[in-house]
């Protein structure tokens, strides 16, 4: 019996392993990958990188310019992240198991959520680059899409895992819906809520940078503009204040984790 | 003693003012250090978005205007839908393809991830080695996937190659941090019985790390899997990876064919959403066998 099992477990492990190395060749000839290359472009990128990608003094005084982008794109990333938020609410609690009005409302709302998650960033900068042109709502409208989505399912799952004992408790002393929602869904969620946000102005600004070399904004477009000029000491520099950007705003939702939660 | 006489001794006993109720409160919400915090970074993402709507660079778009031709144009979008520069089959072609990128990118992250994860993992490993890692693993995370695409393209050309590099070294950062953060979730009672044993390092990897963080890891996988799809449609469409973004770019902003926007925005819908539906599926299977 004993060596029944293990057999029949190491065939198991050999057919996953098989399929995995199958569906890994077909990609590879699929996406037209050329493995060799991959290998060896690694150290010739980082060759590459060594000698050409720094900030030198003179690209140093398109710093103020630099900054100014990169703070508008930061005040995009907030502002989609939080206007969200404030949606994701109303959606979360219209969709949450414990907190729905009905099963009819609570569909409808995570399929909304589902359609609006699902499409990458991306694809919606694309959409709405007819709508909005180059300006930076174009940014803002993507990113708030994604966010909504995203944010709703994660709201969602707050309330199912932290509102469950306190609603029965407060159901059962006669409070009505709105005491519940508001009494103790919100107060009582409201951390990892919080958490949840922090982490999406994390992501915001990470894809604004993309978002901004699609449609012509913000600090993607300046990187794009020097990028392509083949100006890599300016391009470089602007990495590395993005790179400073994420951190600080990384160190600061940490702190602000580790106090809240 | 009666409770008449207790109440007379308690009412006589205490001041006054505790006893005139509706004056004096209890206060249920305590001003502590996590409340303040809650209540200035609420304030502060308020301000700061207020501040960003004053100051954004509109370019001459106004926001309901916008938002009333996106509404539009979305209608045309996704009713009058249709194909005209390419067929469906090489739509789902070109799916396929970014599929392949996404696959190609999670397992070569996977690999490599996990053999630098039991180097990152504290409990496995020298806090040195594990600082470092996690060090430099900070900084490969916060440069933007694209940025690493196209610093990459540099030297190996735009194409499947630097996409597929660049991708993976963002994927290899992201999972290090979810690979090691599960394996120090592992009981160190465990680690100690096995060494205790006399077990080596790789023993203890493979008989007690691995098998017990298992779920963990390809759950955590699935989910990357599920971001390289959308960062695959995103290196298509800003880094000529090929696949179904660059086609989704061409239609935007070459061809500026607003309904096979649509038709390429549903396929890519569909597939999101097969995924999610598949890892969701999986992880169900895994938590039930465990």
């Amino acid at each position: 019996m004993k060596t029944d099992f293990f057999a029949k477990k190491r065939r198991q492990s050999l057919l996953i392993l098989f399929v995995l190395v199958l569906v890994c060749y077909g990609s590879i000839i699929l996406t037209d990958y050329d493995v060799a290359k991959g290998f060896t472009s690694f150290p010739m990128a980082i060759d590459w990188g060594l000698s050409n990608f720094y900030p030198t003094e003179a690209s140093l005084a398109k710093l103020p310019e630099i900054l100014a982008e990169l703070l508008q794109t930061v005040l995009v990333s907030i502002a989609a992240a939080t206007v969200a938020a404030v949606c994701a609410m109303l959606f979360a609690i219209f969709g949450s198991s414990i907190t729905k009005v009905n099963n009819f409302m609570s569909t409808i709302s995570r399929g909304i959520a589902t359609l609006f998650r699902n499409i990458d960033v991306a694809a919606w900068a694309m959409i709405l680059l007819f709508s909005f042109g180059q300006s930076a709502l174009t940014g803002y409208f993507a990113l708030f899409f994604v966010s909504f989505g995203f944010l709703t399912r994660a709201f969602i799952e707050t309330i199912d895992e932290v509102g469950s004992g306190s609603v029965e408790a407060l159901t059962a002393t006669g409070a009505s819906y709105f005491t519940v929602v508001f009494q103790s869904v919100i107060p009582s969620s409201l951390p990892q809520m919080i958490s949840w946000v922090l982490f999406m102005v994390e992501t915001n600004i990470r894809s604004a940078t993309l978002v901004g070399i699609l449609t012509g904004t913000g600090i993607g477009f300046l990187f794009d503009l020097y990028y392509k000029s083949l100006n890599y000491n300016v391009a470089s520099l602007i990495v590395i204040t993005i790179v400073g950007a994420i951190l600080l705003i990384e160190y600061i939702s940490n702190y602000v984790r580790r106090v809240i939660l | 003693m009666n409770l008449e006489e207790s109440t007379k001794i308690v009412t006589t006993n205490t001041p006054k003012k505790f006893l005139t109720a509706g004056t004096n409160r209890i206060k249920l919400r305590p001003l502590t250090k996590a409340s303040i915090v809650v209540r200035v970074t609420l304030m502060s993402l308020l301000l700061l978005t207020l501040y960003g709507f004053l100051t954004f660079n509109y370019a001459g778009v106004g926001l309901f205007e916008g938002i009333w031709t996106m509404l539009g144009n979305f209608k045309t979008m996704f009713v009058n839908t249709h194909f005209k520069h390419f067929t469906f089959g090489t739509a789902l072609y070109q799916v396929l393809i970014t599929l392949g990128l996404a696959l190609l990118t999670t397992l070569f992250g996977a690999i490599i991830a996990l053999f630098l994860a039991l180097f990152a993992a504290k409990n496995l490993g020298s806090s040195y080695v594990s600082n470092a890692i996690k060090g430099f693993v900070a900084f490969i995370r916060a440069v933007p996937t694209v940025l690493w695409v196209l610093i990459f393209a540099v030297s190996a050309g735009l194409g499947s190659v630097a996409a597929i590099v660049g991708m993976t070294f963002h994927s290899v950062g992201y999972l290090i941090k979810a690979y090691s953060e599960s394996f120090e979730e592992l009981d160190d009672g465990v680690i100690e019985a096995l060494r205790g044993s006399g077990a080596n390092w790789w023993q203890v990897v493979f008989q007690a790390v691995l098998p017990s963080s298992m779920t963990y890891l390809i759950s955590w996988t699935f989910l990357r899997f599920e971001i390289n799809f959308g960062v695959a449609i995103a290196m298509g469409a800003a880094a000529g990876a090929g696949g179904i973004g660059y086609e989704m770019f061409m239609a935007s902003g070459f061809y500026l064919d607003l309904k096979e926007v649509g038709a390429i925005t549903y396929f890519i819908l569909t597939f999101a959403i097969l995924l999610e539906i598949f890892a969701t599926k999986i992880k169900g299977r895994l938590k039930v066998r465990m």
